[in-house]
């Protein structure tokens, strides 16, 4: 795909994809908006200027790969990957109804071009680590980048992988977080606290990057370092704001599970105009 | 093929130590095939597979639910990974992975269990498997096979490697009795009849198969022509086999060494209910067992010839 580098051009690119996630669960009427529109500027970065990937050839063998293991968080995942021209854009306002291949969660029956089915939490980043695993005996180039929730990484799995990730040296994996804080039932810190988090990563092996994840240039950054670093995997803890770009949304944990009525569609679609 | 139906049977190789050393084999013939193993190598017999492939063998450690999901993202990048534990930790640890990362997505991987049911022995219930066959067939796509000794167990894990799709085989640890000689065939889904009969057919699994065909010697010594089926592939199930053999024989019993609850003998009810209605009986386990020789445990639980003949004339008994 042709490369967009420009951190401006990209964060044109996020503000179209926020109207996607808006419109999209506006009109399923269910769905998770907040942890999708925190993803955001990471997923652009990557798919735009950081996976070697091609969607006229979805199976292409030395690709790089994408999970997103926190799979509520569909919506940023469609929008992109429609952006990308993987598939239809047109449609996307059919998230979450029958027959859609836009699925509540990432389903690679209805998309084949997914790398992974996802939903149940706390599962992807082993999976990366089995497709990093099967790159390196191949000699291929291809990398595994793994998106994970703050919530999610309290499943015990996350932490099981994490010990086999650095053990085993996968370094063509990356795993980033997106640490914006809230979870269903509220705030991360009251429900089961992470921190230290990046202590907890480097105590597990991983070279860990802390960054501002709405920061184009330093997501950037942090992906190239990420490619660079041999011998270990990379975790990158991205701080995010949950609803980011809608004001009404930003840091109310209300919107992980709520969609926008009509009112609040338009509302956040001047915001984001 | 039956080598033996007379009642004393060779003793083979464990089902476990089969799976092994078809493993290497299959190794040899395809740099494809690649193992997971949760610090059980020498127990589920991968360790054949390592000494040889080192670099395809990947120790796990004591972490079933990431061994299984590092699995499905091997079989997602192109690979053949056979991942094998313990029966009772690799499809209760790893069941979540198993339904979310591998049936759901239809992903190619074949998942061993090995030191099955109560057979083995001293460790006691907290590593016996009993429920390990219903997890399996509760799970979409899934092809589940449970071989009765060191031929058919060959077989079936050739199968599941040329299989795309996702297989659960179970096996045991201790020797098993010889069924088949080495050139017997065998056809997915498809029962063996291993003793014709008339009057009652034995349906067997595993470990139980050599006890039913003990059971029909004992049988026929009360002038009972009893069938024996080997029900190898539990899902999908013969249910042609089954329907053929409740027309014929009028009465079956279900011998396994799992729950009866929920195991071969719900299926083989099911199947009946929906062809050919017949009695059943079911010989099986319904508690958890405890420490001791496989030989006292498969006594004291009644998984022996004796405890199917006693089925036998039970069903035979409600034949209208």
């Amino acid at each position: 795909m042709h490369r967009i580098s420009n951190p401006t051009d990209l964060a044109v690119i996020c503000r179209q994809i926020r109207r996607h996630i808006i419109t999209m669960t506006g009109a399923a009427k269910s769905g998770h908006p907040g942890g999708s529109l925190s993803a955001v500027e990471v997923l652009v970065t990557l798919y735009w200027d950081v996976l070697r990937h091609d969607p006229s050839n979805p199976k292409w063998p030395l690709r790089d790969r994408f999970i997103l293991s926190k799979g509520h968080a569909a919506p940023v995942l469609y929008a992109v990957m429609a952006e990308c021209g993987y598939t239809p854009v047109e449609s996307l306002n059919t998230l979450r109804k029958l027959g859609s291949i836009y699925q509540g969660h990432p389903d690679i029956r209805y998309i084949p071009a997914l790398e992974a089915s996802t939903g149940s939490l706390g599962e992807g980043l082993s999976l990366a680590l089995g497709m990093g695993l099967a790159a390196r005996l191949d000699r291929s180039p291809s990398r595994t980048y793994v998106m994970l929730g703050d919530g999610e990484i309290q499943e015990g799995q996350i932490w099981e992988a994490a010990m086999f990730g650095s053990f085993n040296k996968v370094d063509n994996v990356c795993a980033i977080v997106d640490y914006n804080k809230l979870q269903l039932d509220g705030a991360v810190k009251d429900i089961l606290e992470l921190e230290p988090l990046a202590a907890k990563w480097r105590a597990f092996g991983w070279h860990t990057l802390q960054i501002d994840g709405h920061d184009i240039p330093a997501v950037q950054s942090a992906l190239s370092e990420a490619a660079a670093t041999k011998g270990k995997p990379t975790c990158i803890i991205a701080h995010t704001v949950k609803g980011k770009g809608v004001s009404f949304m930003e840091g109310d944990p209300k919107w992980h599970g709520v969609t926008p009525n009509p009112e609040e569609v338009e509302l956040a679609l001047k915001e984001l105009a | 093929m039956p080598a033996n139906t007379k009642y004393e049977l060779k003793l083979g190789a464990a089902t476990r130590e089969a799976f092994g050393k078809t493993l290497a084999e299959l190794g040899r013939e395809n740099p494809n095939i690649v193992v997971g193993d949760a610090d059980l190598t020498k127990s589920t017999m991968t360790t054949f597979f390592a000494k040889e492939f080192p670099d395809r063998l990947f120790e796990c450690g004591i972490a079933e639910a990431n061994m299984v999901a590092i699995g499905a993202g091997l079989a997602m990048a192109g690979k053949i990974p056979f991942v094998s534990s313990f029966s009772a930790f690799v499809m209760t640890k790893g069941f979540e992975q198993l339904r979310c990362l591998v049936a759901y997505p239809n992903v190619n991987l074949k998942v061993v269990g090995t030191h099955s049911g109560i057979s083995i022995g001293e460790d006691g219930p907290s590593q016996m498997s009993m429920e390990d066959l219903a997890l399996a067939c509760a799970l979409p796509n899934f092809t589940v096979l449970c071989p009765a000794d060191e031929v058919s167990t060959k077989w079936a894990v050739r199968w599941a490697a040329a299989h795309q799709g996702p297989v659960f085989i179970r096996t045991g640890r201790p020797k098993a009795p010889a069924i088949y000689q080495s050139a017997a065939q065998f056809e997915i889904g498809k029962a063996v009849e291993l003793v014709p009969g008339a009057d009652v057919t034995l349906v067997a699994t595993g470990l139980l198969v050599a006890e039913a065909i003990k059971a029909s010697d004992l049988l026929a010594a009360e002038g009972i022509s009893a069938r024996v089926l080997d029900i190898h592939t539990i899902k999908p199930l013969d249910e042609e086999a089954l329907a053929r053999a409740a027309r014929e024989t009028g009465a079956l019993v279900v011998a396994e060494e799992h729950l009866v609850d929920s195991g071969l003998g719900v299926r083989v009810a099911q199947a009946l209910a929906r062809t050919v209605p017949a009695p059943v009986e079911f010989v099986g386990l319904t508690r958890f067992a405890e420490s001791g020789s496989p030989d006292q445990l498969l006594d004291l639980y009644g998984l022996r010839a004796p405890d199917l003949v006693a089925a036998a004339r039970k069903v035979i008994a409600r034949k209208k």
